[in-house]
């Protein structure tokens, strides 16, 4: 059969040629003429049964036509299918990818808390615990007013001004409101299911320690994001990155698998942060301040207690203070400030005779003085220039020390006027006045020393004595450190192990000198009776000075002390600012007697929390004045000579 | 000759058969691991959320006994309660080797 002949069938022609022959010709099973069938027909029955059935055709079918015809509708609707695959598949992939991730794709976020805060001693200062934020969804929660009187129940506000805030936010997806919930309580609310309403995960920053440690740590903000003190300066490493993961939800809207792990970015919580400072002698220096200011009748005050071997900070308070914990006070503005301001670091004073340290390291630096070097005070006051210059009463003929143990405004002036002011000046700049220490703490003030060449010669008088200029309370521990610490200044720092090597400002020869002659200080005879610390040899420096108001003096004072112990190999420097406190007599106002005793209950309390070993054992209350270290030995006794060291019968000489 | 053929078909049909059998148990296995992936990642997600959890508590706790820590109520407790003193001076002695 030829081509042509399979396409035109001319079936009462075909069915003749098969009708006529034999019926043993086609075998039975036989496909005929080579169309190859696959059906299992038996072509016997067809022939047989079906016969009558098969009415003959009128005409010639095109059969041709037809398939043709058919064909072309299939090729049609296959290339439709192709068509319409490569543009799922390939043309609007992208869209339809992305549509089906938006039904079922979510990103979660992985929350990084903020860092701890922790003291030297592993005790936490500052914590970032979980609340729950309630906000709402104003577009959804409009549609159902009905429940907003419940929803104003929950949260505890008046209804109406939930309407209305609800009404004012109408064109947003999001509104807060109420922030900072115990979780429970979130959960509660929650759990009433009004469509709109939702909670979120925030972190809230908790101080135990509260205005203990305030000024130090400074706070954060609702967003938990440091604005003040160490907070702020140490926001970028404390603050935490939040990560992300895209997960595939379920119907229950349960994460079931990680979408793509390659888009996941992990969270990076904060660091923890390990500060200088000691809980416990932060605390017991806050105490003795308040108690100091509340008995003085003062205004504020500060403390700093710094360790003298490496400029780390171990306490550092301030009156008045703040609760960090509460964001929403009753105290107004202005005043909240006020008492949130760090003092110790922000503000200056005139150091008043703490300045007579560094006027005497100049004189001995110079080469022109030595400790025993005359000085005539009397008659107890010095016209110098017009101006006069008053000591507490005629000390006489004193020798250098003496112009420190007496706290001799006359001989201070007096030997400052000996010097150059560049000699000054490079000694005074050299213990850092008038530069910042370099803490790192936000907004500390550099305080203010005028350059040589703007000194009259009553300002090299004046700030021989500790007018004239401003200092910090720190800037006033880390210059006495330097003192004790055999002439080496160090940057004061607030984070443990962060102390650097350290300056040379003086020789470690006038350091010891400076440092007897702060010895003499701390004694009976002397301004400062009340620093004596027991067990220890302590050493320091009384300071008073008026408060300067619209260019002139007031009857309010700085009254300062600031001494370090062991004298004898000092640890802790120590430097306690009270200002305010009134009177007329010197003891409601004189450094010795309202800061000193200060000093002397926190270097006690400091000393034993350190673990300190005493060096001074026979003290005054056991009979009379202990050995000099400076005069006997340094160094302790060999093992065999003694192993007791002071009793508590043995009474020394006088 | 036919016997061959009837060996090599044979085998045919073996492998046929192997690799039928290795799809089904393959495409089972898919079926399995990705419930499992997802078992075992809803099960890690939860753990994390614990963990989460548990280190929030661990903070809490840790507020919690700084707060009683507190160095005020020790010092109460120690001197009223207990009647104890800081030894004075007179009484301290200090021992060195």
């Amino acid at each position: 059969m030829t081509k042509r002949e399979l396409f035109q069938f001319d079936l009462p022609m075909l069915r003749a040629q098969r009708d006529s022959r034999p019926a043993g010709a086609v075998p039975k099973s036989a496909p005929a003429h080579g169309a190859r069938r696959w059906f299992p027909i038996q072509m016997g029955t067809l022939v047989g049964g079906d016969r009558p059935k098969l009415a003959p055709r009128q005409g010639t079918v095109n059969l041709k036509r037809r398939l043709a015809a058919v064909l072309m509708l299939l090729a049609l609707a296959a290339t439709a299918l192709v068509v319409r695959a490569i543009d799922l598949q390939w043309v609007s992939r992208d869209f339809y990818l992305d549509q089906g991730d938006q039904r079922y794709v979510r990103d979660l976020k992985i929350e990084a808390p903020r860092g701890t805060i922790f003291d030297r001693n592993g005790n936490p200062l500052a914590v970032s615990t979980p609340v729950e934020s309630i906000w709402a969804d104003p577009s959804t929660l409009r549609d159902n007013t009905q429940r907003l009187p419940e929803l104003a129940k929950a949260l505890g506000v008046d209804a109406e001004s939930l309407t209305q805030k609800i009404n004012q936010k109408a064109d947003k997806q999001f509104v807060y409101l109420v922030r900072h919930l115990n979780p429970d309580a979130a959960a509660a609310i929650v759990k009433l299911d009004i469509p709109g309403v939702y909670s979120q995960r925030e972190f809230r920053r908790f101080y135990p320690n509260g205005e203990v440690t305030a000024h130090i740590l400074g706070r954060t903000n609702v967003d938990d994001v440091g604005n003040e003190g160490l907070e702020l300066a140490f926001n970028e490493s404390l603050a935490g990155k939040p990560g992300s993961k895209s997960v595939i939800r379920d119907l229950h809207n349960r994460a079931v698998e990680s979408y793509d792990v390659d888009l996941d970015v992990p969270p990076k919580p904060g660091e923890d942060l390990v500060l200088s400072i000691d809980k416990n002698i932060q605390y017991l220096a806050y105490r003795e301040l308040m108690g100091a200011i509340q008995k003085h009748h003062a205004r504020n005050g500060s403390i700093v207690v710094m360790d003298v071997t490496n400029g780390e900070i171990i306490a550092m308070v301030n009156q008045p203070s703040f609760n960090p914990n509460s964001q929403n006070t009753n105290i107004p503005k202005a005043e909240l400030l006020d008492r949130m301001r760090n003092r110790a670091v922000t503000d200056g004073m005139e150091p008043g005779s703490t300045m007579k340290a560094f006027t005497v390291s100049a004189a001995l630096e110079s080469g022109k003085w030595k400790p025993d070097s005359k000085i005539d005070t009397s008659p107890g006051f010095w016209d110098f220039q017009g101006h006069k210059i008053n000591d507490t009463h005629n000390h006489g003929l004193i020798d250098l020390t003496h112009v420190i143990t007496f706290s001799s405004n006359v001989g201070a002036a007096k030997v400052a006027m000996t010097l150059s002011k560049d000699q000054l000046y490079d000694v005074y700049n050299r213990f850092g006045l008038g530069e910042s220490t370099g803490s790192g703490f936000p907004g500390e003030s550099p305080g203010y020393l005028p350059i040589a060449k703007r000194w009259y010669p009553i300002d090299q008088a004046h700030i021989a004595y500790g007018y004239a200029l401003r200092i910090t309370p720190l800037q006033l521990a880390a210059a006495y450190a330097a003192i004790a610490n055999g002439g080496v200044l160090h940057h004061p720092t607030f984070v443990k192990g962060a102390g650097d090597v350290g300056k040379r400002v003086i020789s470690a020869g006038i350091a010891r000198q400076v440092s007897a002659m702060l010895q003499t200080v701390v004694s009976k005879e002397s301004t400062a009776p009340a620093a004596v610390v027991d067990n220890y040899l302590a050493a320091g420096k009384t300071g008073t000075s008026h408060i300067a108001v619209n260019g002139g003096y007031s009857n309010f004072y700085h009254s300062l002390f600031v001494g370090f112990v062991p004298a004898s190999n000092p640890r802790l420097v120590c430097a306690v600012v009270i200002t305010g406190a009134t009177g007329n007599s010197l003891i409601a106002y004189a450094g010795g007697f309202v800061s000193a005793p200060s000093f002397s209950k926190v270097m006690e309390g400091a000393l034993r929390t350190l673990d300190i070993p005493p060096d001074n054992v026979k003290n005054w209350y056991a009979g009379g004045p202990g050995p000099n270290p400076l005069v006997a030995p340094q160094n302790m006794p060999p093992p065999s000579d003694a192993d007791l060291i002071g009793a508590e019968t043995e009474v020394a000489e006088p | 000759m036919a016997t061959f053929m009837g060996v090599a078909r044979g085998i045919g049909y073996f492998i046929i058969l192997v690799l039928l059998a290795g799809v089904i148990g393959c495409a089972f296995g898919i079926v399995w691991a990705r419930q499992e992936s997802r078992r075992l990642f809803t099960e890690y997600n939860e753990l994390s959320k614990e963990r989460d959890h548990l280190n929030y508590e661990f903070g809490r706790l840790e507020l919690e006994r700084a707060t009683k820590a507190e160095i005020n109520g020790i010092e109460k407790t120690a001197r009223e309660s207990l009647g104890m003193i800081s030894p004075v001076a007179a009484n301290t002695v200090v021992i060195k080797r």
